[in-house]
């Protein structure tokens, strides 16, 4: 279902100097697996993921998702098949403000090709919970509702793929559990290969296929450190203004 | 549910509702000017140009300004113009009405011709001095077959029991303005409006709202205007009226003027052949009022006659052939109109529509930066949408629809508030220029306001637009919310 081959991606600095983020020579996820890859912040987790949603284009390597490597795809190209096989939820939720929970989940059907049913919308606020809330705007939903909204949203187009962003690094202890058993079941219902990130022990604990992404990034170390030192200059920097 | 891209822009602009509302309410003022003006002159333009609301298309009056002529006959505007013989006005004249057994010169080749007398006021008002055939027959807009009708009272008459030669009627601006109505007087003062006083007509009659400039003068009856002091022309011996050779003094045989009441006027033609001038001088120190008889026609003078001609095909001979003599001039009132409208009022009309344009490029402009300055806050979002799978130029579709959807606000609005502002102005516009606008007029250029605004809005959204094509997904994604 997922294979990776080869990837490599790095970010060239203010200064000039180019850093290697990713340099993943191989990394396979059979159709409806499960997995989950954990790795301390900053060592590429996100990059990867951006990269096999096709998010980001590597610099070298192929990205083969049910059969068809997305980098030989134009961008329009690459925008569609996402639009139609992956499903992404962030982090951060990313609700748009100005929809309400359905029509932020409608929105995730907008833009593939395949014709969606609306009412699958329904459905699926339906199943994380939130038949109630349907109609409420995110600003006025707590953290782990607009955490399910987000899910939803991911799996309106019905994708081939999902790809989960530390899902849970936002969510209290008593909704971790309910966001992980909603992520899991459900792409387990509908064969949806499933793919975790996250630093989060608890959770990756919930899963048979854990990978470490230092394992298979071989430049997670470096993106580590350089995250590590931009922090450390960072902090360094805000110390001496507040001592000025 | 559907989620279409006007949708998610319409809700783009709804979540910056106040910004969105202040640059709609731009875009409306400019909109709003832009429509007033278009409107305002449309109307003007159509009132000037339709040569068939005029009810004539020829007037005849003194040598001299073709458009004076025209602005004093027909706007009751610009300063007097000198006068012509009346026995030329008989000219238009057919046999019955001329009372001498001779045909009118001219009289075959019109259809009506009706004297007016012109230089005296009342208040800021122009008094016109006509025949009652004005009110009773003639149509002021051939178009809709419009004729005078009265709002109070009656038509004046040429003699009345009651009132002798002194009657008149108010245009319906007037008569609103003044607060006059039948049974009231107006003595008009002569020359200008600071002018001596004459003696004065009773009102016998209100017209009804015409939307013309004729709503804005009072009408008296053309023979008590002859008979007020220093109306009559001075008679010097042997000095008659000619016409070209065909008989002077001996042809212009009185014109019978049978009015209601069997009072018959006829101004008597032995008077001025035989009368001197001292005699003349005598009878103008009777008062107006106790005058018997009407003027004499070589003591008569009218300012402008109004032509209708029998038919187009005879305008430009008639014309030429009045304009060949010494005596008048005929003008073409839509000519000279047009040409008013086109040297003047158009290139007016062109700067106001550029400076109201310039508003609304500066308002798209406004659009401009709303959607521009909201773009770096909405890059996450674009972002969003770009991951959850639409291309590039789904999203630059998106913020040119915002920018097309508040252009079309504002254009909506401000079009609406354009026909409102002219409809509530109506009545000013009516009563100090004689044009009738209403809400509902539309002036045909407005058709173009749409396409017209929507270009600038793509124009304006191009450059928000082209900066949601270019977000970088994965930078906006990983920026902090």
């Amino acid at each position: 279902m997922l294979r990776l081959s080869n990837i490599k991606k790095s970010f060239v600095e203010p200064g000039g100097t180019k850093i290697g983020i990713l340099d993943v020579p191989r990394f396979e996820m059979a159709k409806g697996e499960q997995m989950v890859l954990i790795g301390p912040s900053g060592c590429g987790k996100t990059t990867l993921l951006h990269v096999i949603a096709g998010i980001r284009r590597p610099d070298s390597g192929s990205v083969e998702v049910a059969g068809l490597d997305i980098t030989q795809l134009p961008e329009a190209g690459c925008d569609r098949f996402r639009a139609d096989n992956i499903g992404y939820v962030f982090q951060t939720f990313n609700l748009l403000p100005a929809f309400t929970a359905l029509e932020n989940v409608v929105l995730g059907m907008r833009f593939g090709r395949k014709n969606r049913d609306p009412s699958r919308a329904r459905q699926l606020l339906d199943r994380v919970g939130l038949a109630y809330r349907m109609d409420h705007k995110p600003g006025t939903m707590s953290v782990g509702e607009q955490q399910r909204v987000a899910l939803a949203r991911a799996l309106a187009n019905l994708p081939r793929l999902l790809l989960a962003d530390e899902p849970t690094a936002n969510v209290d202890p008593a909704n971790k559990n309910s966001i992980v058993n909603l992520l899991t079941e459900t792409c387990r219902e509908e064969e949806i290969t499933l793919l975790v990130v996250t630093h989060d022990m608890v959770v990756s604990e919930r899963f048979q296929r854990i990978d470490r992404l230092e394992e298979i990034n071989l430049a997670a170390t470096t993106a580590a450190s350089v995250e590590h030192h931009a922090l450390s200059a960072s902090m360094a920097s805000s110390v001496e203004g507040i001592s000025e | 549910m559907k989620m279409s891209l006007g949708t998610i822009a319409f809700r783009s602009i709804k979540q910056r509702s106040l910004a969105s509302g202040l640059t709609v309410l731009s875009m409306a003022l400019g909109v709003m000017l832009v429509v007033a003006v278009l409107l305002i002159y449309g109307v003007v333009d159509h009132s000037f140009r339709s040569n068939s609301s005029l009810g004539y298309n020829m007037i005849v009056g003194a040598k001299g300004g073709k458009l004076q002529l025209v602005l004093n006959t027909v706007y009751h505007l610009s300063s007097p113009v000198e006068n012509i013989p009346y026995s030329y006005y008989q000219e238009f004249l057919p046999q019955e009405k001329r009372g001498d057994g001779r045909y009118g010169k001219y009289s075959n080749f019109v259809k009506f011709a009706i004297p007016l007398c012109l230089g005296d006021y009342y208040e800021d008002y122009r008094v016109v001095a006509t025949t009652p055939e004005m009110f009773d027959d003639f149509m002021y807009d051939l178009d809709y077959e419009r004729k005078y009708e009265f709002a109070e009272g009656r038509n004046f008459k040429l003699r009345s029991k009651e009132h002798g030669f002194f009657e008149g009627v108010l245009g319906a601006t007037v008569a609103r303005k003044l607060g006059l109505k039948p049974g009231d007087t107006v003595a008009p003062s002569c020359g200008a409006v600071e002018g001596k006083i004459h003696a004065p007509f009773t009102i016998v009659g209100v017209l009804k709202p015409t939307g013309t400039p004729n709503d804005r003068a009072i009408f008296v009856n053309i023979e008590g205007f002859f008979l007020l002091d220093g109306h009559a022309k001075p008679i010097e011996t042997e000095d008659a009226y000619e016409i070209e050779g065909e008989g002077g003094r001996e042809d212009t045989v009185p014109t019978a003027l049978t009015v209601e009441d069997d009072v018959s006027v006829e101004p008597s033609q032995e008077s001025a052949s035989t009368q001197d001038k001292a005699q003349v001088q005598s009878e103008e120190r009777i008062h107006p009022h106790d005058r018997t008889e009407p003027l004499p026609i070589e003591q008569r003078e009218v300012t402008a006659v109004l032509v209708r001609t029998a038919s187009p095909f005879v305008v430009p001979g008639l014309k030429n052939n009045i304009n060949e003599g010494v005596e008048a001039q005929a003008v073409m009132p839509i000519e000279e109109i047009t040409g008013l409208f086109d040297t003047i009022v158009r290139q007016i009309q062109i700067v106001q529509l550029v400076t109201f344009s310039l508003i609304c490029v500066v308002s798209g402009v406004s659009i401009l930066v709303s959607i521009y300055n909201s773009m770096s806050e909405r890059r996450r979002e674009i972002a969003v949408m770009r991951a959850l799978g639409a291309d590039r130029g789904t999203v630059m579709l998106i913020v040119l629809v915002e920018s097309i959807l508040l252009a079309l606000g504002g254009g909506l609005l401000g079009w609406t508030a354009g026909h409102l502002l002219v409809g509530a102005a109506s009545p000013w516009i009516e009563a100090n220029t004689g044009v009738s606008i209403g809400i509902f007029d539309f002036a045909p250029s407005e058709v173009l306001l749409i396409p017209s605004l929507i270009i600038l809005a793509v124009l304006v959204g191009f450059l928000p637009a082209r900066s949601a094509y270019k977000t970088d997904v994965g930078d906006a994604l990983s920026s902090s919310p």
